[in-house]
């Protein structure tokens, strides 16, 4: 489904980030957990994992299995999110398969630093974001409105996404 | 942002980006070799009795171990910038170059009287050979860390390390025809020191530019 999601197949990306959603929700939670930590910050873990997956996807090789690489993003990414509560020492975490078993639904009340972070970004790229993640427009509705090309629309997109992985990671910092 | 707004941002992107991060990284090794050599022939160039010293099975050495060192470190880096990688065989070779050096100290001990060791081993200028595997290595590790940045290491520090090893051990290879000391005392001495001044400055870099 990856490799479909490469190819451009949007449905199909979208379907599979979601599943990846769920079980790094699940695994997050459970992490956050033993840490001891309560779980308010659970949401900005899974989305901070799913965009560095987003950014990173080409550092996954198709010849090799998408659990472990996957797994292994979260991992990094829930462990950084603990150690940044404090938790110097950051207990293994369990296998990612168990938690693929064992999805874990998105609390509807979650929001995020996510929308902090939006306001980092110029004013036209967080329009293009704003306009498609919380409006659910299309890209093309979007270009129409905006007056600009799908293609740009596409590029300021991807330009936008990629400053909100490195405004997240200054926020770590 | 809900987490399926943003979702729904991510999948509304699939900008076709085949960025292949071995095709990158060996980009990089060209352009940072180019600079190399072209730093060598500006401030350094052969050294006067290099057709000589092709006869010496010291000099040859040199490459050899260079190269040994260099192919591992280099491979590993990029292993490294993958977050799935399983490193540890091929952690493995760069085991190779110091049985091999090991192997050339050995035998110079036996060949070469005890009066001269130290003689040997300090060789006409080390100093001199701290500071130009490091300049050398330069241009090699800057290209290696902007190729690194397209990749996701778990461990940006150790991958940051390992470019400055591999920048090194191409630095050590350029170098080699200059440097004036044959020795494997010398060689055993001092190159790994320089290589671990690359590999500091690595891990400085790689912890500044490879985190993501």
């Amino acid at each position: 489904m990856m490799t479909a999601s490469i190819a451009g197949d949007e449905g199909a990306y979208r379907r599979l980030l979601e599943d990846i959603g769920r079980s790094v929700r699940a695994m997050a939670r459970g992490a956050f957990a033993r840490a001891g930590v309560g779980d308010a910050d659970v949401e900005d873990a899974v989305q901070e994992t799913l965009l560095a997956i987003h950014l990173k996807r080409h550092t996954w090789d198709p010849e090799q299995p998408l659990a472990p690489w996957v797994y292994a993003i979260a991992r990094h990414k829930v462990v950084d999110a603990l150690r940044r509560r404090g938790r110097r020492k950051v207990e293994p975490l369990e296998n990612f398969e168990e938690f693929l078993a064992a999805p874990e639904a998105e609390d509807p009340h979650a929001l995020s630093d996510a929308r902090k972070l939006l306001e980092t970004l110029a004013p036209r790229q967080r329009d293009i974001v704003t306009s498609i993640s919380l409006d659910g427009q299309s890209i093309a509705a979007t270009a129409k409105r905006l007056s600009m090309s799908e293609v740009a629309v596409r590029v300021a997109l991807h330009r936008a996404l990629k400053s909100l992985g490195a405004a997240w990671r200054r926020s770590v910092e | 942002m809900k987490t399926s707004e943003l979702i729904a941002a991510l999948a509304a992107d699939p900008v076709p980006e085949p960025i292949r991060l071995g095709r990158r990284v060996a980009a990089a090794l060209v352009i940072g070799f180019a600079g190399s050599v072209a730093l060598y022939f500006l401030l350094l160039g052969p050294r006067p009795d290099v057709v000589a010293a092709c006869r010496s099975m010291r000099f040859w050495l040199k490459f050899v171990d260079s190269f040994a060192f260099a192919l591992p470190s280099l491979l590993l880096t990029l292993r490294l910038a993958r977050p799935d990688a399983k490193p540890t065989a091929l952690a493995l070779w760069l085991i190779a170059p110091f049985i091999l050096l090991g192997a050339g100290v050995v035998v110079e001990l036996l060949v070469v009287p005890q009066s001269e060791w130290m003689a040997r081993l300090m060789g006409h200028n080390a100093m001199h050979c701290m500071i130009t595997i490091p300049m050398l290595a330069a241009p090699v590790l800057a290209a290696l860390i902007v190729a690194l940045g397209a990749g996701a290491p778990l461990h940006p520090a150790l991958t940051g390390a390992l470019a400055g090893a591999a920048a090194a051990g191409v630095a050590a290879l350029v170098y080699a025809s200059s440097c004036p000391d044959d020795s494997p005392l010398f060689v055993a001495t001092w190159y790994p020191l320089a290589t671990l001044i690359c590999m500091g400055v690595g891990a400085l870099a790689g912890r500044r530019f490879l985190a993501w």
